[in-house]
């Protein structure tokens, strides 16, 4: 089984005349926990769905577990949460249980029923994100914060080796999101689960994390996540063009 | 009436096609529901239209297709309708709702052709516009089973598929889901039942019986599967209750089966209304 599960050789993605991301090289390992951090229109999500095989580089190459993407089936070896799963209908008859149950779906197979362990699977996966009380509950009736742990719940219910998510704390407090983040945490070293997490939130995530990437148009930095707080400044202000002055979070160790 | 139903063989034929399309219906009903396409159901109907009306011309004109059951030009039409609303909505990607106007006005614009060239149908046409108990034949029924079996063996082996596309397609193209053939597929068989429907609900109200249960069990369901249960309780109930009273008063059941769906949705929607109220002057009644 290879060790790299994600590697990005050399992609460039454009938007018809629009470049999207030029030049970008990225490896995440087995276990490794990372953060991809830049500006609104970095091209974050552009490197997120390069890397799900939605959208094909016009050059370079993705892999996913040694493999090119195109090729790569096994989709249920990847948990994914997208920055829109919670925009769903809040009105959709759907409960907690059925939700997660289809993150099965890939792995069960086209037109097969779902497995008989799939409820245990369910609460199990549920149980993992802390929600295994909520089974029974429509999924429109939780907040946003509970919805997107019933969203990772769908994603880990595969036993999946990478998960990935795209800003998935958009739209819950600040309280909740601290709870989401170490959840995450604790899902990376206890399960041993890679993470590759996009957000805006480097504040708290810097310190979570095992690995930093920062992307504006290409990866100005990628490395552990010593060296990135080492570094940090001088990292920002190349990274943005100009300098850039960080603002804590009201619960964080005051501004800089 | 029940003594009717074995004495008749037109009403036999009534109550069972009645029976299956109480049931495959509103279960398809769900997924276009859920998936906000309620209006394709009543653009398909409107193709229907066009095939029934071209097959009633062409029976007029030509003596050999006399016999011609005009259910087969209408799930014909229904079908390529089908497909042409797929195509429209990938090239208007942006505007995938405008593949809804352009195939409804060309529907019944190639209906009111053939009618105007036939100049007139009659009864027969009202009967496929509002439905009617007497009309279906012992080749509608066949036809309208055999929709019932593609319907069920779809929506029984594609239905964790179709609940994951319904409720977040963006996962659902993560996951590798074949979206493309899902969606074909589910366009063909909504064409099937819209087409085969007609013949007992008629052409303008067959969207009603796709989307009133549905919208009636959204309202007492706690989840998917309880909401698909549900909806085919309610289907059946306006079907049958509505074949009863068309068969009483002699007019066309497309009537009475959208009248008992709408008043059925009215009566949960009014118990809903009035529950917490009740269990308030409970609780008020209990604390003092």
């Amino acid at each position: 089984m290879p060790d790299v599960l994600i590697e990005l050789e050399d992609v460039s993605y454009r938007y018809g005349d629009e470049t999207a991301l030029e030049h970008v090289s990225l490896q995440v390992r087995k276990g490794e926990f990372w953060a991809v951090i830049g500006p609104n229109g970095s091209g974050k999500s552009t490197l997120i769905k390069l890397i799900l095989g939605l959208i094909a580089p016009q050059t370079g190459q993705v892999q996913l577990f040694g493999k090119p993407v195109g090729t790569f089936r096994n989709k249920e070896r990847i948990g994914y949460v997208s920055q829109k799963s919670n925009a769903f209908n809040s009105a959709f008859p759907a409960t907690v249980s059925e939700v997660v149950k289809s993150g099965l779906v890939k792995k069960t197979g086209m037109f097969r029923r779902y497995p008989e362990d799939a409820d245990e699977k369910v609460m199990r996966a549920l149980d993992a994100v802390g929600m295994a009380e909520y089974a029974g509950r429509s999924i429109g009736r939780l907040s946003g914060g509970q919805q997107q742990r019933v969203f990772i719940a769908r994603a880990l219910i595969s036993g999946p080796e990478l998960l990935i998510l795209d800003e998935p704390t958009v739209g819950i407090d600040r309280e909740h999101m601290e709870s989401f983040y170490d959840m995450l945490g604790r899902l990376n070293r206890e399960k041993s689960i890679a993470i590759l997490l996009v957000t805006h939130d480097v504040d708290t995530v810097s310190e979570l994390v095992t690995h930093v990437a920062c992307v504006n148009r290409s990866i100005h930095f990628h490395g552990p996540q010593e060296e990135y707080n080492r570094r940090e400044e001088r990292i920002r202000n190349d990274w943005y063009g100009h300098p850039v002055r960080r603002i804590r979070h009201p619960k964080g160790e005051g501004e800089k | 009436m029940i003594s009717a139903v074995f004495e008749y063989s037109f009403l036999q034929n009534a109550f069972a096609s009645g029976l299956v399309i109480g049931i495959i219906a509103p279960m398809l009903g769900l997924f276009i529901v859920v998936r906000r396409l309620s209006l394709i159901a009543d653009a398909l109907s409107h193709v229907t239209l066009a095939g029934i009306a071209g097959s009633l011309y062409l029976s007029q004109s030509f003596l050999s297709l006399a016999s011609l059951n005009p259910i087969y030009l209408g799930i014909g039409s229904s079908v390529a309708g089908s497909l042409l609303i797929g195509r429209l909505r990938e090239t208007y990607k942006s505007y995938e709702e405008l593949a809804i106007p352009i195939i409804m006005s060309g529907g019944i614009a190639v209906g009111a052709i053939f009618i105007s060239l036939a100049q007139g149908f009659s009864s027969d046409l009202m009967g496929y516009l509002f439905g009617s108990v007497s009309a279906v034949g012992r080749g509608d029924l066949v036809t309208i089973v055999l929709v019932g079996v593609v319907t069920a063996a779809f929506i029984g082996l594609a239905y964790k598929e179709l609940f994951t596309i319904s409720f977040d397609p963006e996962y659902s193209r993560a996951q590798g889901l074949s979206m493309k053939r899902i969606n074909f597929w589910f366009m063909i068989v909504t064409a099937l039942v819209v087409a085969s429907s007609m013949r007992v609900v008629g052409i303008l109200l067959v969207s009603s019986l796709m989307t009133l249960p549905v919208a009636a069990a959204m309202q007492v369901a706690k989840g998917f599967r309880q909401a698909l249960i549900w909806s085919v309780v309610f289907g059946e109930l306006s079907v049958i209750g509505g074949l009863f009273s068309a068969f009483h008063l002699d007019i066309a059941p497309g009537g009475t089966i959208v009248v008992i769906s709408v008043l059925i949705l009215l009566i949960i929607m009014g118990f809903k209304r009035l529950r917490p109220r009740a269990r308030a002057i409970q609780t008020g009644g209990d604390s003092a």
